[in-house]
């Protein structure tokens, strides 16, 4: 029978070097192994942050990698502050972060509510809803544009079914006023399970003696809900919300895919924004200016977040 | 409110970080309000007083 690879290495170990490591203490050990994760962190995550900080402090263009670098001091976070486009870019982004979660959090509570009741199929409802959250934003960025079809498309068709409105009379990702819409309908349908799995956590969480005892008391379903369900399950609906909202501010894939930023800029969001000034138009300081811009106000966001929800927890 | 006063004078972190919260919450309605773009333009600076504010805050006393 072949040895354990631990008594394999062990043997293969120099003996010079076994003595060394047997010198060790728990600390430098623990040190040893956690270094490599430093570095890692600091080469990927702190390196580019404070690059790209130092960078939104210049005119560097990266597609003019030999042209003189100049210090523009604030100039680049002037213009962005002072910018109409962004500042539309902006509302269009609250927009979509505001929306995509009052549905995700509600129709997302809701389904958990329903699917925590024991019935038959249970699991196979679970397993349905949960599916759209498995698919590549890119599928569903295209499918939706197929079922945003005014011509063929499903959805127009169901919403001419049941409104009475003929399918071929207007465009949801064609429309001004529809696209923003259009985008917040596809990212709650590819989200919700996501929130509804998170609640199901909380619910199935919750003890059953809970709520006999409130039965016992003769408290209503209506009380016991407020009293033991709600207060148990904020800290998951508030995790929920802090991962989506996150996201959101940041989503991009999706909505390239669905309206690439369209009509006009009317979906345009700041990561769409974004990556045109970067790699479009290549102006590689402002965009880092506009990235440290972003970066502060969800840093800012998630902290005072982070706070609320360790206080609910301590409740 | 006097307690709030007090622990803002005797440098406690609890109102403290409410001062910073509230800054930080400020600033992202600025940021991202349809109404006036002078609150827009003013927005990253409160939301950056108000972030760099919470840090040093969380190292306060309780």
């Amino acid at each position: 029978m072949p040895k354990p690879v631990i008594e394999r290495v062990a043997k293969a170990t120099p003996a010079s070097f076994a003595r060394r490591v047997r010198g060790f203490s728990d600390r430098t050990i623990a040190w040893i192994f956690v270094t490599p994760t430093i570095f890692l962190l600091l080469a990927i995550n702190i390196f580019p942050l404070i690059w790209t900080i130092r960078l939104s402090f210049t005119n560097f263009r990266v597609n003019r990698i030999n042209a003189d670098v100049k210090f523009v001091g604030l100039r680049n976070y002037e213009r962005i502050l002072s910018d109409p486009d962004i500042w539309q870019t902006m509302q269009a982004t609250a927009h979509f972060l505001f929306w995509t979660l009052f549905f995700q959090v509600l129709i997302g509570f809701a389904l958990a509510w329903l699917i925590n009741r024991k019935f038959r199929g249970n699991d196979l409802w679970t397993t349905l809803i949960v599916l759209p959250m498995m698919l590549s934003p890119a599928v569903v960025g295209n499918f939706w544009r197929f079922l945003y079809q005014p011509q063929i498309g499903l959805f127009n068709y169901v919403v001419g079914f049941f409104t009475g409105a003929d399918p071929a009379s207007f465009s949801m990702i064609g429309d001004v006023s529809l696209a923003p819409w259009a985008i917040v309908i596809v990212d709650t349908w590819m989200w919700t399970p996501f929130v509804m799995l998170i609640c199901l956590a909380g619910l199935r969480s919750i003890p059953d003696y809970l709520y006999e005892a409130a039965a016992v008391d003769r408290a209503s379903k209506w009380r016991q809900f407020w009293t033991i369900t709600v207060p148990m399950i904020l800290p998951f609906l508030m995790l929920a919300v802090l991962f989506r909202g996150i996201e959101n501010f940041k989503m991009f894939d999706l909505v390239v895919q669905l309206t690439g930023g369209g009509p006009g800029s009317t979906t345009e969001l700041t990561s769409i924004n974004l990556k045109r000034e970067a790699f479009e138009k290549w102006r590689t300081g402002y965009a880092s200016a506009y990235a440290v811009i972003l970066f502060v106000t969800v840093f800012g966001l998630a902290s005072i977040y982070v706070k609320a929800l360790n206080r609910v927890k301590e409740r | 409110m006097k307690r709030f006063l007090v622990g803002l004078a005797r440098l406690r972190r609890g109102p403290w970080e409410m001062v910073a919260s509230v800054l930080i919450a400020l600033g992202v309605v600025m940021l991202m309000q349809p109404f006036a773009l002078w609150a827009f333009t003013w927005s990253f600076l409160v939301t950056l007083v108000g972030t760099v504010m919470f840090i040093i805050v969380s190292h306060f006393p309780e």
